[in-house]
């Protein structure tokens, strides 16, 4: 098992660290998967975490300018870890002005990614900080875990308000309730509800549309299509776990999108050129 | 005692007096011939600061009548007196600061803009002078760095972290964030950062050391060092004896004294053992008679010193002799890129170093109530050495 990267653009490095924030801001741990093309951040639904899962993915030639691996075998040519990403996010902020950022896998006291930056100082030599995060390495028995999530068969898509104001209406109703449901249809209609036993409050946005999913949601097209457009679908969710994700924001996303599946499952979706981000809150009854 | 401080320097002493707070709860307050000593001490008497403002720096200064006045007071209701930094350099033109000898009060008076006038009334308590006992023209080492080149090092460590460990050789300087245990180790990240010597404007480098000691006090002399742009001097020796920072100017001069760790977890873990009792304090000839030396005594019996010799004092470290074996095959980051390598020599090296007592926090300094302030400085650390290692030899005895 081996992997280096090496980022020597600023906006790249810039862009990776503000990735990695936004994922710190979601999970304390998660999955760091390494592939020869790409980089997934993942975290697996379980009841620790509050069911929520996350899926996000990278392709490492956007942001690394040289990038070295070799997987566990060369049938599974990929590496597993398990990761802090706030200590990455650390190492990652205060080299902001690097003249150059690697990133390694390294064997010191234990496994760790090695964050080494060359800082550019007034001397001929240069300032080097090391910053050794520990990490955990997944066997291979467990790597099952971390596959990337089935798109669900969801019965309303739509393309979500700007992140910011729906991050105003949630952080205020988060004074008034702790859950919060999240409606939709495919008329391009979006409601934000809370209910309580002293008040109700409902957000409403319309127009916002509906992506086509023709193709590659061609097992889903049964169900949504012939679905009446005023119908809502709806699902009821904890407010921390959608505040946090409209919190952690360090990425202004070209596409927002949520999926509903009526009941059971958020599904929302950030796209930024080569960054993908999928977040899964499931509903609660 | 009447001074006025004008301008600009009413800022400089607001942050000398902030960095102060960094380092304990009460400032000591003494007037002095040459200039007005502001200290600060923690409380476990592991850190110490002074800046001392010469004559020069108020445009006036006159020391009270009743010679060897000094006194002790709240930090933070001084530091109320200077809150708001930011508005205080384009608000204030003057402060004055009075003792009111019948009042036994001390007042600032902050003369503002628009004929605004603040004054300030505190209370103090008498103390007796707080010193600690250095000499930093005696250490190996000596650097001297814009706090520029600090400030950026120390940005890289988490605000959460207590210590770094800052490892010389000839050309280069390391820092790294410290880590207490091996099971921590595991989990925590680690920092290092090295810098070239031509990043400084000093690099004298005597002895390949590694000292471990305390950021807090460090950050706190960085806020004072950016913002009157004055260079830092460190100095220091080994593990286990203190490291100074210093910035000097025409008319002022801080340093702050930092006990080190003494690096050497086998022992440490020893005196884990013996919790927090505290070591009778030190015969007589160690300290003046008075409170704050006493205080001061109980801590630095836990300070280890090189020699065996000296009378027999009260338990502390049974540890010391028996426990050599563990000792030797302990775990030391000591000047080395290489870790191996760090660990062989850092190995050889400390089966001598075993002989010293076990430590599990800092060396606490050397302190006295100094009346003869200069003639005790020159004395004192030759005493306390030997009464140190006394202790650890009847500790010995005593299990």
């Amino acid at each position: 098992m081996k992997f280096r990267g090496k980022i020597v653009d600023v906006a790249c490095l810039n862009h990776f660290s503000r990735v990695v924030t936004t994922i710190s801001k979601l999970t304390k741990m998660c999955v760091l998967r390494l592939t020869p093309d790409n980089l997934f951040f993942v975290l697996s639904g379980k009841v620790g975490n509050g069911g929520v899962s996350m899926w996000c993915e990278l392709s490492q030639a956007n942001f690394f300018d040289e990038y070295q691996m070799e997987g566990v075998s060369s049938e599974d040519n990929e590496i597993c870890l398990e990761v802090t990403p706030e200590n990455i996010s650390r190492a990652l902020k205060t080299v902001q002005n690097a003249k150059a950022v690697k990133v390694k896998l390294t064997k010191k006291h234990c496994p760790c990614l090695t964050v080494i930056a060359e800082l550019p100082t007034l001397s001929s030599i240069n300032r080097v900080v090391t910053h050794d995060v520990p990490v955990d390495v997944i066997p291979q028995r467990l790597w099952h875990e971390f596959k990337e999530p089935d798109m669900p068969d969801f019965d309303v898509s739509i393309y979500l308000p700007p992140l910011k104001t729906m991050k105003n209406v949630v952080d205020r109703m988060k004074n008034l309730s702790n859950f919060l449901v999240i409606e939709a249809n495919l008329n391009g209609e979006m409601n934000l509800k809370i209910e309580t036993d002293l008040v109700s409050v409902t957000t409403h946005f319309k127009d916002l549309g509906n992506p086509p999913w023709g193709d590659d949601a061609s097992q889903d097209a049964g169900p949504s299509q012939s679905r009446d457009p005023d119908t809502m679908a709806e699902a009821r969710v904890d407010i921390r776990r959608l505040q946090q994700f409209l919190m952690g924001q360090q990425v202004t996303p070209s596409r927002a999108m949520c999926n509903i599946v009526h009941q059971r499952v958020l599904h929302l979706i950030l796209l930024h050129e080569d960054v993908s981000l999928q977040y899964f809150i499931p509903a609660v009854a | 005692m009447h001074c006025v401080v004008t301008g600009g320097n009413v800022k400089v002493l607001a942050k000398a007096i902030h960095s102060l707070s960094r380092i304990g709860d009460e400032l000591y307050v003494e007037p002095q011939e040459d200039g007005l000593a502001l200290r600060s001490v923690n409380s476990s008497r592991s850190a110490y600061a002074c800046f001392l403002f010469a004559p020069l720096f108020f445009s006036r200064y006159s020391v009270p009548n009743r010679n060897n006045f000094r006194c002790k007071m709240a930090i933070k209701s001084v530091q109320a007196v200077f809150r708001s930094l930011a508005s205080l350099e384009k608000t204030v033109e003057k402060c004055h600061i009075e003792l009111d000898e019948q009042k036994n009060r001390l007042t600032f008076t902050l003369h503002c803009k628009h004929g605004l006038l603040k004054t300030h009334n505190l209370s103090f308590q008498d103390s007796e002078s707080l010193q600690a006992v250095f000499d930093k023209d005696s250490c190996s080492n000596v650097f001297r760095a814009q706090p520029r080149l600090l400030v950026d090092t120390v940005m890289h460590f988490p605000p959460s972290l207590e210590e770094v460990t800052v490892s010389v050789s000839d050309e280069r300087m390391w820092v790294r964030n410290h880590v207490e245990e091996e099971a921590e180790q595991s989990k925590a990240m680690l920092t290092e950062l090295c810098l070239a010597s031509d990043e400084f404007d000093h690099f004298a480098i005597q002895a390949h050391s590694s000292v471990t000691f305390c950021l807090k006090e460090l950050r706190g002399l960085l806020v004072f060092a950016e913002s009157t742009g004055l260079p830092v001097s460190i100095y220091f020796d080994e593990p286990g004896s203190p490291v100074v920072l210093s910035v000097t100017d025409s008319v002022l001069e801080g340093n702050f004294v930092l006990a080190t760790l003494t690096d050497d977890p086998g022992l440490r873990k020893n005196s884990s053992r013996r919790g927090h009792t505290q070591p009778p304090p030190p015969p007589d000839d160690f300290m003046n008679d008075d409170m704050d030396s006493y205080l001061i005594a109980m801590d630095t019996s836990i300070v280890p010193g090189p020699s065996t010799a000296g009378p027999p004092t009260p338990p502390l470290a049974g540890s010391t002799c028996s426990k050599r074996p563990v000792a030797t095959n302990h775990r030391t980051r000591i000047h080395s890129e290489e870790e191996e390598e760090g660990e062989e020599e850092g190995d050889s090296e400390k089966a001598e170093d075993s002989d010293r007592p076990p430590n599990k926090k800092f060396r606490s300094l050397f302190f006295g109530s100094v009346l003869p302030p200069s003639s005790q400085m020159n004395t004192q650390p030759v005493v306390s050495q030997e009464v140190l290692a006394s202790d650890s030899e009847d500790d010995s005895q005593d299990e």
